[in-house]
């Protein structure tokens, strides 16, 4: 029987997974992608929630569903954004998009 | 009496007028305005002069003051306030009709002095500021509306002084009189806060009356570095009067105010502005007669010496106008005298009289001789009496005129002078001696001096003039010769009718021995003056060189400037300013700016922080998530 804590190990793993690539990783696309996988371990939070503990509710699946739709949104901003970073810079190595500084 | 306030109101709104309207005004209207203004100032005072004393003034036999308008302007506490308004008493009355006139005459005067020059729009605007203060001053009912006015008073002299202000001396002479008379009302306000503090009152009625009992007591007892409390206040008043009076050592800014245009100087700087002194110990007589006695001793010394030394001076000058303004420290300082000689009631008050009758006289005499004196500058271009000479024949309005006013103040009858001057030399003779000789004996140096300054002007061999040097214009002349006319008549008026220590009519005649010592004395003066300067020799200077070193230090006025000098300069600045200069440069300056370098320091070293890296910041932010769970987890 697979129970609550399994699904939030995994959500877990994918959480700090995702929390790792976005600090440790230099190219832009591995950056967005791990905020993908943040924000689908959420998801799956808000699923399982939903299911083990209210189950006679529907707001967590909804609120999972938003939040595809909101990340897909956002990936489409992102890689808009990183198409043009690539115009100026030439490559989409974040350790070269720091003139925000100051 | 009501309407006497507009004597004050209406120099005040041509002061607005004319100096908000002066680019759209032409000088001529500036002009116009100006003397219309005080020509209706002057009637007003006329007829409150004699409504007062004719009139409504004398009840029972004691000329009342009258509180003909007045207003609340602040209040402290329940006893003390500030008010505005308008006092009539005797000398408040005569000094409206003494400035009302002279100003008037001034106003008459510059329209020929002052044609052409640049700022006659300002010219007039000053000058109607002034009338409008002096004459706030005169009719204050409190000692806190005479200082307010006293201080507006100064700075109109200040202004006028500074006229030209384009000439470097005029304006470190008008800085000169104003930091001088600034420093020497420090002392006057103190003063007013100590009488006010003991007394709870500003009002001058409160503080006079039943002999300044109000005064006498609640001053008693207290003293600081073994003076009562009442010897301190009156001594820091009197010192607010001697330095707008231009008493010795405070003198040294009135000699170089005559920077300022020469009716200014006949102004504020010969007939009203300077005779404020005077007037303040007038009205605060009965205080320093009853609760401080002392003071006017130190008043009748402080006085004698001020005439001797400063008519001493006046011998060696050789700008006229210098001249003048030495001769006129000498003659307030007799007014002064006066005052500190005088008792109260009937002839024990004969000082008060006199004193009150020479401001009167003086005023006309003087403000004429000032007015001559730029009359024949007008002609001649210069200030100084190497220029001048034999100007009689070119001038002889102003020639004529000029020997009036040199005879009435030399004290020779039928002229005002004699008549004021043989009542305060009467007043002097039965009181102190010492002090009597000495003023017998500035009475021949006055002659003498003044006698010296006619000669060289009107007699004497002519000089390579220039231009041909012409008669005044008439709206010159004229108020010379009105002034002239003053000069002989005035000094028939029965002045103890009017003016009393105790508000009593009485009458007080002419004491002839003491007259008759006078004009002799005079007469000597104006015999050695005609002797020495008459035609032009050498003697004067065979004689000045067997004293050669007390004509140096003449001509060097005594080094009391150098004096000042050196204290302010070498002791005040040095001593004290630099330190202070120092500590705020270094100090306080020093604290603000290292705030601020400090700050900036400190953001250059830590702005590497923000790299702009945002994988740096999401480690930061995590790494403070774990912290805190960590510590979250543990506590």
């Amino acid at each position: 029987m697979i129970s609550m804590e399994h699904y939030l190990v995994v959500s877990s793993i994918m959480f700090f997974v995702g929390i790792y690539g976005f600090i440790a990783r230099k190219n832009l696309l591995a950056v967005l992608i791990s905020i993908e996988l943040i924000l689908n371990s959420v998801e799956i939070n808000f699923s399982v929630f939903n299911r083990y503990l209210y189950p006679e509710h529907m707001e967590g699946v909804f609120f999972s569903l938003f939040g595809i739709a909101i990340s897909a949104a956002e990936t489409a901003v992102a890689i808009a954004i990183m198409i043009n970073v690539y115009r100026l810079a030439s490559n989409i190595d974040i350790r070269h998009i720091d003139k925000l500084k100051y | 009496m009501g309407f006497s306030v507009y004597i004050i109101l209406v120099p005040m709104l041509m002061f607005l007028v004319i100096g908000l309207g002066s680019t759209k005004l032409s000088p001529r209207a500036a002009g116009i305005f100006g003397t219309l203004g005080l020509s209706v100032s002057a009637v007003l005072s006329y007829i409150t002069a004699f409504r007062y004393f004719f009139a409504e003034g004398l009840q029972e036999g004691i000329y009342s003051s009258i509180t003909a308008w007045s207003v609340e302007w602040l209040r402290f506490s329940d006893k003390l306030h500030i008010d505005m308004g308008v006092l009539l008493d005797p000398i408040s009355v005569m000094m409206l009709v003494v400035i009302t006139t002279v100003s008037l005459m001034v106003h008459i005067y510059s329209f020929g002095y002052m044609k052409g020059e640049r700022g006659f729009q300002r010219y007039y605007a000053f000058l109607s500021l002034f009338s409008f203060s002096m004459l706030g001053l005169v009719v204050a009912t409190n000692i806190f509306q005479m200082y307010i006015f006293w201080e507006l008073v100064g700075a109109s002299s200040y202004l006028l002084i500074g006229f030209y202000y384009t000439k470097p001396a005029a304006i470190a002479a008008s800085k000169k009189a104003f930091i001088v008379t600034r420093f020497a009302d420090l002392g006057f306000l103190i003063g007013i806060l100590i009488i006010s503090f003991c007394t709870g009152t500003f009002d001058f009625g409160l503080l006079t009356a039943d002999n300044a009992s109000l005064a006498v007591t609640s001053m008693a007892g207290g003293s600081f570095l073994g003076l009562s409390t009442a010897t301190w206040a009156m001594t820091l008043l009197f010192m607010g009067a001697a330095g707008k009076s231009a008493m010795f050592p405070l003198h040294i800014w009135l000699p170089d105010a005559m920077e300022g245009p020469t009716p200014v100087s006949a102004l504020i700087h010969a007939a009203t502005m300077v005779v404020a002194g005077v007037y303040l110990v007038a009205r605060m007589f009965p205080l320093y007669l009853f609760a401080a006695p002392d003071v006017l001793t130190l008043i009748t010394y402080v006085g004698a010496f001020t005439a001797l030394f400063a008519a001493i001076i006046a011998i060696r000058q050789t700008d006229i106008k210098r001249v003048l303004a030495f001769s006129t420290i000498s003659q307030i300082a007799y007014m002064m005298v006066a005052l500190g000689v005088s008792g109260m009631g009937g002839h024990a008050g004969e000082g008060y009289t006199a004193s009150m009758f020479h401001l009167f006289t003086h005023a006309f005499f003087k403000a004429l001789l000032f007015l001559g004196a730029g009359s024949v500058i007008h002609a001649v271009h210069s200030n100084e009496m190497e220029a001048m000479g034999g100007l009689r024949k070119y001038m002889p309005v102003t020639h004529w005129t000029f020997l009036i006013a040199c005879l009435s103040i030399a004290g020779i009858p039928p002229f005002s002078g004699f008549f004021s001057k043989d009542e305060i030399l009467s007043a002097a003779f039965s009181h102190d001696k010492v002090v009597f000789v000495v003023l017998l004996l500035v009475a021949g140096i006055t002659a003498f001096y003044m006698f010296r300054l006619y000669y060289r002007i009107f007699w004497g061999a002519e000089r390579q003039y220039e231009k041909h040097p012409h008669e005044a214009p008439s709206v010159m002349f004229i108020p010379l010769v009105f002034l002239a006319l003053l000069s002989c008549l005035t000094g028939w008026i029965p002045f103890s009718h009017f003016i009393s220590s105790d508000s009593v009519p009485y009458d007080l005649g002419i004491n002839w021995w003491i007259a008759a010592g006078g004009i002799l004395v005079s007469l000597i003066g104006i015999i050695m003056a005609t002797r020495l300067y008459r035609r032009e020799s050498d003697l004067p200077e065979r004689i000045a060189s067997r004293w050669a070193g007390f004509w140096n230090a003449a001509a060097h006025r005594f080094y009391i400037d150098q004096a000042w000098l050196f204290v302010t300069k070498k002791i005040i600045f040095r001593c004290i300013s630099t330190p202070i200069a120092w500590f705020d440069r270094h100090v306080i300056d020093g604290a603000i700016s290292g705030l601020g370098t400090g700050t900036e320091k400190l953001s250059g070293a830590i702005k590497g922080i923000q790299s702009g890296r945002i994988q740096t910041y999401a480690a930061v932010f995590v790494w403070g998530v774990i912290i805190i769970a960590v510590c979250v987890f543990i506590f």
